[in-house]
């Protein structure tokens, strides 16, 4: 009797691309509906613009390049890409903006490299940089949260987000809804000569948790990150050292100085710190790729997240970080290498 | 000295192993025919000492060692050889020359063949000489002369034995039930290899997953009041069985790159070496036989079988009841690190533990797995017992960066497939990696003999120079000599003109 042949080994496990992009929008949950929550619907808007244009740059790219579009739409690495740009992009971003930065994160920073698995950048992030560098006054206008101004409403809020996702002007009795986020709030004061203490006093900035509106939407995402780590999507090692990078420098500089930096934790719980650290770090093809080489990684990304922070022209600074330390991933790898069984001990 | 008892990374599979394990080991007879490859699994081939026509016996020598890493070979049934030629077999190339014997269906022993009551009396360089003669190879499944290894093991003065009874991979269970049923030879061939080696002390190591030939190992040293041999357990995590991966388990040391486990003081052979070594002992017979698990999806009735080597798979399904529902894949070994083979004409081979006839469903999801491009999502390294990164030896392999790969020891792959495994882009990363090393291979074999080559042409230029040379001073010599008497002689000469 004849038999097929095929290499060895003749068993795996059924891991897929899929089924590690996927849970990862699932862990994006409790954050986006905290976000909602708390910013109005505009998430959601942004998501559903997002997804859709990184759906059509992914197979337009893939046409060009000749290759199956089915399988890579399937693989769900691009709707990752769209889910982080838009939970990284103010809810109150004009449509045509987001479809902007989305085009921007999937043809340059993704397609242009030669598609998934070769983009030395986080596509997410290249799509951010390029919004935030061209449009900052629309990218740093955001609500102000839920949580520090009980007088709005969230259907107001809801009524804003749809003015401005259509471009509307609402500069006219809109006033007191939009403002500047919490930590560019404070970067801001600082620079006004305020001390930190009598910043860190307004009610309006900063909660019972940190930053308003954002610890609340940090906390659900280091929710869904604990998520990823119990089912093994992401391993324990860039999240920690990016905290670690970030929390001891501002625990660090808070001791000495603790008028003019703010502590870890309230750094730890603003702006995109879990985000950053749990869903926009942790994305393999652009970081570094052993233990060890991922320790460095994240640490360099959470350091220069403080650096930025602290003396910075941006109120955030996840996505600079994550891209300059992805320019370094090379370097890292070629320097982390770990020893081999059976090879000599240094 | 005791072990952590594990070694690093390595996964928990299916076992797949409960099966055959509920019936006893069925003893095949002797089949009409066996086709005896001379490359047993090995990688090197024999070299025959009979023709096509003569008639041969049972345990009679069919071939003696040829290129380093072969075995001699033993006809496994009296009668005629028919074909001394290239057949397809379970070897890297997929061929092996093979010699087939047709049955005279009196199974005449050999009567050369005498048991060896007295081994203790023998000398371990005797001892060597003797089990080179006996064909004896590792049956774990790399078929790697056991005289051989006893040679590096005592060259580096390694004192340590440990038996390997972890059979980590799934599927495989003839070490389980050979331990179960014959735990009484390995400790006899234990004791004959200790004795081979002026070993000190010899582990047994079994896997937890086998409380049955634990017990029955544990219950043999006992009986026997075996001093210096002791049973270890495992935990059964892939790949244990692997050399370096159980000399870690059991002692905590590392076998260096490339070397061998006796350069940390041990050396290892399978239980079923062991065994083989006793029948040896006790009937004189040399490899003839194996204890083998025939099993899978495909066959009605799956059993552990001790068959004759060289006796047709076919015969071997078989007796396992058949094939049933419809067989895909006839693989010789389990499913991680076997060999795909054509058909199951190919005969038995010393280094085959397990023929596994695999259905869809013992194939999935790997038949229909589907290639993305890496992640670089870094799973293979965290199950790579190696310590690798095949993340990155993919991307090397690929680009056929020699020094990348070379830098990131693709010689230190031990292709125990867990890379694969995990892999969600479902790269078949064993596969590029098996390939990346034959061609880095046949490239220092080209470069080596481009290298001699050029010495050869090298030498030869340099020898004929001094051959011109010398001839030159010869003739200068004898010009001198010659021209010394003439001008003597003659007073024309040169000199005494003008």
């Amino acid at each position: 009797m004849r038999f097929d042949t095929a290499p060895a080994p003749h068993v795996i496990g059924g891991y897929s691309v899929p089924r590690v992009m996927f849970p990862v929008l699932l862990a994006l949950v409790p954050a986006g509906m905290v976000h909602v929550a708390l910013f109005g619907p505009g998430l959601l808007l942004q998501v559903a613009v997002a997804s859709v244009t990184a759906l059509a740059c992914e197979a337009a790219a893939l046409r060009w390049r000749k290759r199956d579009a089915g399988v890579a739409l399937r693989d769900g690495s691009v709707l990752v890409t769209a889910f982080l740009l838009a939970f990284a992009v103010t809810p109150l971003l004009p449509w045509w903006l987001n479809v902007f930065g989305t085009a921007a994160a999937v043809l340059l920073g993704k397609h242009v490299f030669g598609g998934l698995g070769q983009n030395p950048f986080n596509p997410a992030m290249v799509g951010y940089a390029i919004l935030l560098v061209a449009f900052p006054v629309e990218m740093t206008r955001w609500p102000v949260p839920l949580d520090a101004d009980s007088a709005h409403s969230w259907a107001d809020l809801a009524r804003l987000t749809v003015l401005y996702f259509y471009g509307g002007d609402a500069s006219g009795g809109w006033d007191g809804y939009t403002g500047a986020t919490t930590l560019d709030s404070i970067r801001n004061g600082l620079d006004l000569r305020y001390t930190l203490p009598e910043m860190l006093e307004r009610d309006d900035l900063v909660g019972p948790l940190g930053a308003r509106g954002f610890a609340w939407i940090n906390l659900a995402a280091l929710v869904g990150g604990a998520y990823l780590l119990w089912r093994r999507i992401v391993r324990w090692h860039i999240p920690v050292a990016v905290l670690a990078g970030l929390m001891v420098p501002a625990m660090v500089a808070s001791w000495l100085d603790p008028g003019a930096h703010l502590g870890g934790l309230f750094q730890a719980f603003a702006g995109a710190t879990m985000l950053g650290a749990f869903f926009i770090a942790t994305d393999p093809v652009s970081a570094a790729t052993s233990d060890r080489g991922r320790l460095w990684y994240g640490a360099g990304i959470g350091l220069i997240t403080w650096v930025i922070r602290t003396w910075g022209g941006y109120p955030d600074g996840i996505a600079f970080a994550v891209l300059l330390m992805n320019v370094a991933v090379p370097l890292i790898d070629r320097y982390t290498v770990p020893r081999i069984y059976g090879h000599p001990r240094d | 000295m005791q072990g952590r008892n594990r070694f690093p990374a390595g996964l928990v599979l299916e076992s797949h192993k409960q099966f055959p394990l509920d019936l006893p080991i069925v003893e095949l007879p002797a089949p009409p025919c066996v086709v005896l490859a001379l490359d047993q699994g090995s990688g090197r081939e024999a070299e025959p000492v009979v023709a096509n026509g003569d008639r041969v016996a049972f345990g009679s020598t069919v071939a003696r060692p040829g290129a380093a890493g072969s075995a001699a070979l033993h006809a496994t049934i009296s009668g005629r050889v028919v074909a001394i030629e290239t057949r397809e077999a379970a070897t890297p190339s997929g061929h092996s020359t093979c010699i087939v014997i047709e049955s005279d269906g009196e199974d005449r022993r050999d009567p050369a063949l005498r048991t060896h009551p007295d081994y203790p009396s023998l000398d371990p360089d005797q001892l060597v000489v003797a089990l080179r003669a006996a064909g004896i190879v590792g049956l774990g499944g790399a078929a790697f002369p056991t005289a051989t290894k006893l040679e590096a093991a005592r060259a580096r003065g390694a004192r340590k034995l440990v038996l390997n009874g972890a059979e980590c991979e799934p599927w495989i269970c003839c070490d389980d039930a050979l331990l179960r049923e014959q735990a009484a030879d390995v400790l006899l061939g234990a004791h004959v290899l200790m004795q081979a080696l002026a070993a000190d002390s010899c582990v047994v190591a079994i896997e937890d997953d086998k409380p049955h030939a634990i017990e029955a190992m544990r219950a043999s040293v006992a009986a026997a009041g075996a001093t210096g041999i002791t049973v270890q357990v495992l935990p059964a995590i892939y790949p244990q069985g692997a050399e370096r991966q159980l000399v870690t388990a059991v002692t905590g040391d590392e076998v260096p790159s490339r070397g061998w486990p006796a350069e940390v003081g041990v050396t290892c052979q399978n239980v079923a070496t062991a065994a083989a070594i006793a029948r040896w002992v006790l009937t004189g017979e040399p490899c003839l036989t194996r204890v083998v698990t025939v099993t899978g999806s495909g066959v009605a009735r799956p059993c552990n079988v001790r068959a004759r080597i060289g006796t047709p798979l076919a015969a071997l399904v078989e007796a396992a009841g058949g094939y049933r529902d419809t067989p895909l894949q006839l693989i010789a070994g389990g499913n991680m690190t076997g060999r795909a083979l054509p058909s199951d004409g190919i005969g038995l081979a010393k280094a085959m533990n397990c023929v596994l006839v695999a259905t869809r469903a013992d194939l999935e999801p790997r038949i229909s797995a589907f290639e993305r491009p890496c992640i670089r999502c870094g799973d293979c390294a965290t199950v790579c017992p190696a310590g690798l990164l095949p993340q990155q030896l993919h991307r090397a392999a690929r680009a056929d960066d020699e020094s990348g790969l070379r830098g990131l020891g693709i010689w230190d792959c031990i292709d125990c497939g867990l890379c694969d495994y995990v892999c969600p882009s479902q790269i078949p990363l064993a596969y590029r990696f098996r390939s990346a090393q034959s061609v880095l291979r046949e490239r220092e074999a080209a470069a080596r003999k481009a290298t001699a080559a050029r010495e050869r042409h090298e030498r030869r230029g340099r020898r004929l120079e001094q051959a011109a040379l010398a001839e030159q001073h010869a003739f200068d010599a004898a010009r001198r000599r010659a021209l010394g008497n003439d001008t003597a002689a003659r007073p024309d000469a040169p000199d005494g003109t003008s």
